[in-house]
């Protein structure tokens, strides 16, 4: 059995999720203190990939960075091209996973009680240590909630990824894009393998998040 | 030496302080909502004034007119909240670590930490989470991470509002020890006049955004002067009034005329009485008085009575009279003594 696109799965996840979680958490830091109007804006715009269908995504960062298009001819200046690689993958999983991050977190940061944070000010405590000590600390749960579902998100990922870097076997695939070209061509049993493992790895995420959170709700109380 | 002189407008709501505290406790007494936390907000740098300009110790905080605006990190102001806000996340030993972060040398941030922890009475408490403490301990913890970073003004904001109340006095007591031995600026801020009589120095009386008066706490006991701030400091009987005389006022709704000790201005504009003050053998002020109702306490009792010519419609007088003072039938009249006669101001 080839590998490949467990390999390539795990990998477009685990980066975009690492970017999904810092633009959402900044996102969704910074955007809170912007006056309601351009925040409702914002917020309707970073949300949208969420209701849309992917491959609504997709054709948009398709008309984006095409090889064709504007975005696409300068980013090949540089070598890179998202059309049809394995890293376009990164972008398609994080575009799709990103409203998730961003909406937990800031439902997190919104139930966050602010004068903590004032009391770290007078305190003299750095505004980058209240955020990461203080702040960042107090929203585990809901930062956590946020990454987990933002990981699964983008290891699910099928509509964008589909129309953005298509399924080349050893280049573009991946387990979602996999078991769609299989059962196509009528390798039942091959699909079912890799749901199978698709299966394994979305349980031990769970598995791994419960265990965590348990860990961490091990404190005394009297 | 504090030095205030701010103004804040927050929708319809417009606040107007401007006050000045030396060494020693400072208490500024208001309703909620008054703006005493929005006060001590805009000092600690977390809201921002309009305009106006706040000095410590000759240093500016703020000033608008010079665009200084030092940020709450700069400007070495403890901040007692009312909730205390000990990180959750962090032991008492953690939380008062924070405020230590400015000081470089380990050496004397072990012997500073060593020394608060003593002085609070934290020791053995150092492994627990805020949520593992009581009222007590995490008022304490609270105020030694404020202490070792030195502040230079210390603000109180209703400090023992989150305690029970069989506990508060006792922790009113400790608090004032501890106070005095820091012997620096203290602003505290409450809505208690117990409170305030308890620990304040000097008392502030703010009300509806405004600082009504500033005086020495037994000065503003014994003559509030202004009507707002009689009312908080829990003058009971408080009616409509106007000059008669140079020592006399005539309160139309009690349809009497009482004699001041005080000299009466003539923009008085009401009387305020202690319900404390009445007394049935007091030759000064005496009236007929007809009492409407009886409320016992545990040690006092409190009576509602109504003087004889009293207006329609003017609410009833309060006398609070220790139990067993009162005479069996009630007293046909009471007095009250001139000095306890408050003329009062806008």
């Amino acid at each position: 059995m080839d590998w490949y696109p467990l390999w390539n799965s795990l990998r477009i996840a685990a980066v975009s999720c690492v970017l999904v979680f810092f633009f959402g958490v900044f996102a969704a830091y910074y955007i809170a203190r912007l006056p309601r109007a351009v925040k409702g804006i914002l917020d309707v715009l970073l949300t949208l990939p969420m209701v849309l269908p992917p491959t609504v995504c997709g054709y948009f960062l398709l008309l984006l960075f095409g090889v064709k298009r504007p975005l696409g001819v300068f980013l090949s200046q540089f070598g890179i091209r998202f059309v049809m690689t394995w890293y376009g993958g990164i972008l398609a999983a994080a575009i799709v996973a990103f409203p998730l991050m961003y909406r937990t977190a800031r439902g997190a940061f919104e139930s966050f009680d602010e004068t903590l944070a004032c009391a770290g000010k007078t305190l003299g405590l750095s505004n980058f240590y209240i955020f990461w000590r203080v702040r960042m600390p107090n929203c585990r749960q809901g930062i956590l909630a946020g990454t987990v579902l933002a990981f699964a998100r983008a290891l699910g990922e099928y509509g964008a990824t589909s129309m953005l870097i298509g399924y080349t076997p050893g280049k573009t695939a991946t387990i979602s894009t996999t078991v769609y070209q299989l059962w196509r061509t009528d390798d039942n049993a091959g699909a079912m393998r890799w749901v199978l493992v698709n299966l394994a790895i979305s349980t031990v995420v769970l598995l791994a998040v419960n265990l965590l959170e348990q860990k961490n709700k091990k404190v005394v109380r009297r | 030496m504090l030095q205030v002189d701010i103004q804040k407008n927050i929708g319809s709501f417009s606040l107007c302080s401007r006050f000045e505290a030396d060494g020693g406790i400072m208490g500024i007494l208001g309703e909620s909502g008054c703006g005493k936390s929005m006060t001590l907000r805009c000092i600690a740098g977390i809201e921002r004034p309009d305009r106006g300009r706040i000095l410590l110790d000759g240093e500016p905080l703020f000033d608008s007119e010079r665009g200084i605006d030092l940020p709450p990190q700069k400007r070495r102001v403890g901040y007692l909240f009312q909730s205390y806000a000990l990180f959750p996340n962090m032991t008492v030993r953690q939380n008062i670590l924070c405020g230590l972060k400015n000081e470089k040398a380990k050496a004397k941030r072990n012997e500073i930490y060593g020394q608060t922890l003593t002085q609070l009475e934290l020791n053995g408490l150092e492994d627990r989470r805020p949520e593992q403490l009581s009222g007590g301990q995490a008022q304490r913890a609270a105020l030694a991470r404020i202490l070792v970073s030195r502040p230079r003004l210390l603000m109180l904001d209703e400090p023992f509002s989150a305690l029970d109340s069989h506990l508060r006095v006792q922790l009113q007591m400790r608090m004032l020890e501890l106070l005095r031995e820091l012997g620096g600026p203290v602003l505290l801020v409450t809505h208690s006049r117990d409170e305030a009589y308890h620990l304040c120095g000097r008392i502030g009386v703010m009300g509806n955004g405004v600082f009504l008066t500033c005086k020495e706490t037994k000065e503003l006991f014994a003559n509030p002067e202004n009507r707002q701030a009689a009312v908080l400091t829990g003058c009971k009987n408080i009616t409509g009034a106007r000059k008669t005389g140079e020592f006399e006022l005539e309160a139309p709704g009690w349809g009497v005329r009482l004699k001041t000790a005080l000299p009466v201005r003539d923009d008085a504009c009401a009387v305020g009485i202690r319900a404390h003050y009445f007394h049935p053998r007091s030759s000064g002020n005496r009236f007929p008085v007809r009492f409407t109702g009886q409320m016992e306490e545990p040690f006092e009792s409190i009576l509602s009575f109504h003087y004889e010519g009293q207006a329609a419609g003017t609410p009833d007088l309060w006398w609070r009279v220790p139990k067993g003072k009162i005479s069996s039938p009630l007293p046909a009249e009471l007095g009250v003594a001139p000095a306890n006669v408050f003329p009062l101001y806008q």
